[in-house]
């Protein structure tokens, strides 16, 4: 069979997609008795219209577009890392060691000590199941979500016991020092004089380093050896091994660099946002990472974008819950029609699209 | 251009509908959600009870994550609800950040008594005296001098529950033995009656015959485990006396919702400062028949001697530690 060009694939079947979870979305709105067209209007002018609501959709996108490039990256050599949510567990652990017990003088020293300990403890974290992975066998996907309950009672430990101050009641670590706080983009909106930009927004300084690791993604998987021998392991094991990929090798960097990428979330979130390391900071990022990445096709730029829309999703669902009577958990349903009609039900949208292209071009 | 006209027409309508609403109260929930049966839920039926009583509307989010806390405080701030009260210690934090920032609106909020601000108005509760009154209505009602005690997660606030408890068990019989069981030492412990239902049966195994479910959500698999296996049980923070009747001997009352209640009925007038609001236990038509004269006498003179402070419980977070029980 024919296939579609290229960029039919790439814009058509994701748009039309999400225009099928839309119209499910508003047909549930409208049986709670709300207005679709009223929730559609609170979303886009509590999220698009006020700087605030960019400021706070970029925070929620800096999260995904991490765990959207971990995922993707995993993708290229034929691993399932759903274990994104212990490896950022786990490095948020490592920015509250380094952010707590080193004086750092300035935030940009900080925020590059803090990355390599979110990175370094990411990286562990998905090590371990990797190298069972390369060397005995045991299925990725079993151990990467094992290892996130694991992750989850690591961090429990030292969150009731050795970081959490005496006598508090929040399971969290102590303040952050202010000499680690991050600039939040209201803050770098005040340097350029606009005075009432972002107030308050969560995003913050990390959002650059989610840009920058976009494009080294890019460049190690397209353009660098190690990617080629990536994406080769991937494409065929059997083939690549006959080629000379180490395979072990290559799980394991793999992965590794899948973890780290993972682990680096909590910069924005611990050292970014809460300026503590809270027990649930993850809010889920790891698993909207495996949607994020299905959707833009485990391509940098595609992972950018599907990040953004599942930025919007998130700070519209918070408009939502705040402006209307539409019950939380069906603000999670219309996040899980999104994620469902994207990530699992491209072959269903992708062959009619197909049909119907071809059907136009032949008449 | 159309569409940029419409979509400024349409900023233009929210923002008006906003300064309509001004000084409409609003509530925001904590992460275990408005319909816990328990703690959310007090707060809730306090601010419905204001709702029906001055015709008024309010407004209401359950959150979903910890980001939206900050977030859910400023947008309300802004539309001018006024005043903004909050379900939950976990807010102190964002609460700390928020409240200067809006000197003209007026916050309340639970579980929470020592931040100072002008206008914040903080609300404390004696859960260890209360939980001393239902604890000496456990023993008084226990055959087999083994009662349980299943708090939901394992922080000093529930451990404070905790010790109160088990100090009134001791007061009237001090022989006999608390069993203490936490759920969880994360937050989803307040919301996983399954967990408070296998926790109950463990200790019903262990002789048990009264279990006191401090645990929010989590104590709605406790009290229907123990009407189940035939045993009593307290509920906690609402009165859940009617959940099962005739099974459940009494419950322990935090009153959230007077204090919410109370909140919304002063609106702007709010007084603030740090306050303690009321404890107590519950009797009703649900328990009468389990509850003897004899029994609701005592508990009712030492809640006297607690208010005239002859008697004193000791609270676990004063010192983190605990006479009665260990954890």
């Amino acid at each position: 069979m024919d296939v579609m060009p290229k960029w039919a694939d790439v814009v058509l079947v994701p748009l039309f997609s999400l225009v099928l979870a839309a119209f499910l979305s508003a047909l549930l709105i409208l049986a709670i008795g709300e207005s679709p067209g009223e929730a559609l209007k609170l979303m886009v002018e509590g999220t698009l219209l006020r700087s605030a609501g960019w400021g706070y959709m970029l925070y929620y996108t800096t999260n995904f577009i991490f765990t959207g490039l971990a995922v993707s990256i995993a993708f290229h050599a034929s691993l399932f890392n759903i274990g994104g949510e212990g490896q950022a567990m786990m490095g948020g652990l490592g920015v509250s060691l380094v952010c707590l017990f080193i004086p750092w003088p300035h935030w940009s020293l900080a925020i590059v000590g803090a990355s390599v300990g979110a990175a370094v403890f990411g990286m562990i974290w998905a090590g371990l199941p990797a190298y069972l992975q390369a060397k005995r066998g045991s299925h990725i996907v079993i151990t990467t979500i094992m290892f996130n309950f694991i992750a989850a009672g690591i961090l429990n430990f030292f969150l009731v016991g050795a970081l959490k101050p005496k006598g508090s009641m929040d399971p969290a670590t102590a303040n952050f020092p202010a000499s680690t706080h991050l600039p939040t983009f209201e803050d770098m909106a005040q340097l350029l004089g606009f005075e009432k930009m972002f107030r308050s927004a969560p995003a913050n300084v990390s959002f650059f380093i989610a840009l920058l690791a976009c494009v080294v993604v890019w460049y190690l998987i397209w353009r660098s050896p190690l990617g080629y021998e990536i994406r080769a392991l991937g494409k065929s094991g059997p083939a690549a091994r006959y080629a000379g990929v180490g395979s072990v090798k290559i799980i394991m960097i793999t992965m590794m660099i899948s973890g780290a990428l993972c682990g680096l979330m909590a910069v924005n979130t611990t050292q970014g946002e809460s300026e503590r390391l809270i027990l649930n900071f993850t809010e889920g990022a790891g698993f909207i990472g495996i949607a994020v990445a299905l959707m833009g096709r485990s391509h940098p730029v595609g992972v950018f974008l599907a990040a953004l829309l599942f930025g919007f999703l998130y700070q519209g669902g918070a408009e939502l819950a705040l402006w209307t009577k539409i019950p939380r958990e069906m603000i999670i349903v219309i996040q899980a029609l999104v994620i469902l009609f994207t990530g699992a039900l491209t072959l269903m949208v992708r062959a009619p699209l197909e049909q119907l292209f071809f059907a136009i071009r032949r008449g | 251009m159309s569409f940029m006209k419409s979509i400024l027409g349409g900023a233009a309508a929210l923002a008006l509908g906003a300064g309509a609403a001004l000084a409409d109260p609003a509530i925001i929930f904590d992460l275990g959600g408005k319909f816990d049966k328990s703690f959310n839920e007090a707060a809730f039926t306090g601010a419905q009870r204001w709702a029906d009583e001055t015709g008024g509307s309010f407004r209401e989010i359950e959150l979903q994550n910890e980001a939206q806390r900050e977030q859910a405080l400023r947008r309300f701030a802004e539309a001018g609800s006024n005043p903004i009260v909050m379900a939950g210690f976990a807010f102190a934090d964002a609460l700390g950040k928020v409240a200067p920032d809006y000197p003209d609106t007026k916050f309340a909020v639970i579980d929470v008594n020592w931040l100072s601000m002008p206008n914040v108005r903080g609300i404390g509760f004696n859960e260890h005296e209360g939980s001393y009154l239902v604890g000496m209505m456990a023993a008084q009602a226990s055959e087999s001098g083994v009662v349980g005690f299943v708090g939901g997660m394992d922080i000093p606030l529930i451990r404070r529950f905790g010790c109160g408890y088990a100090q009134g068990v001791k007061a009237v019989n001090p022989n006999a033995t608390v069993i203490a069981n936490m759920t969880g030492t994360t937050p989803a412990a307040w919301n996983d009656p399954v967990k408070g239902s296998e926790l109950t049966k463990a200790q019903i195994s262990q002789g048990a015959d009264v279990v006191f479910a401090a645990a929010g959500g989590t104590g709605v698999g406790v009290l229907q485990t123990a009407a189940d296996e035939g045993i009593l049980s307290i509920g906690v923070d609402s009165n859940q006396n009617y959940l099962h009747s005739g099974k459940v001997l009494t419950s322990m009352l935090k009153r959230v919702d007077i204090a919410v209640y109370e909140a919304f009925t002063a609106g702007n007038n709010l007084e603030t400062g740090n306050f303690m609001g009321a404890v107590g236990f519950a009797m009703d038509e649900h328990n009468a028949s389990l509850v003897t004269a004899d029994m609701q006498a005592k508990v009712e003179a030492a809640e006297a001697a607690i208010a005239g402070g002859s008697l004193s419980v000791h609270n676990y977070t004063d010192d983190e530690t605990c006479p009665a029980v260990s954890f």
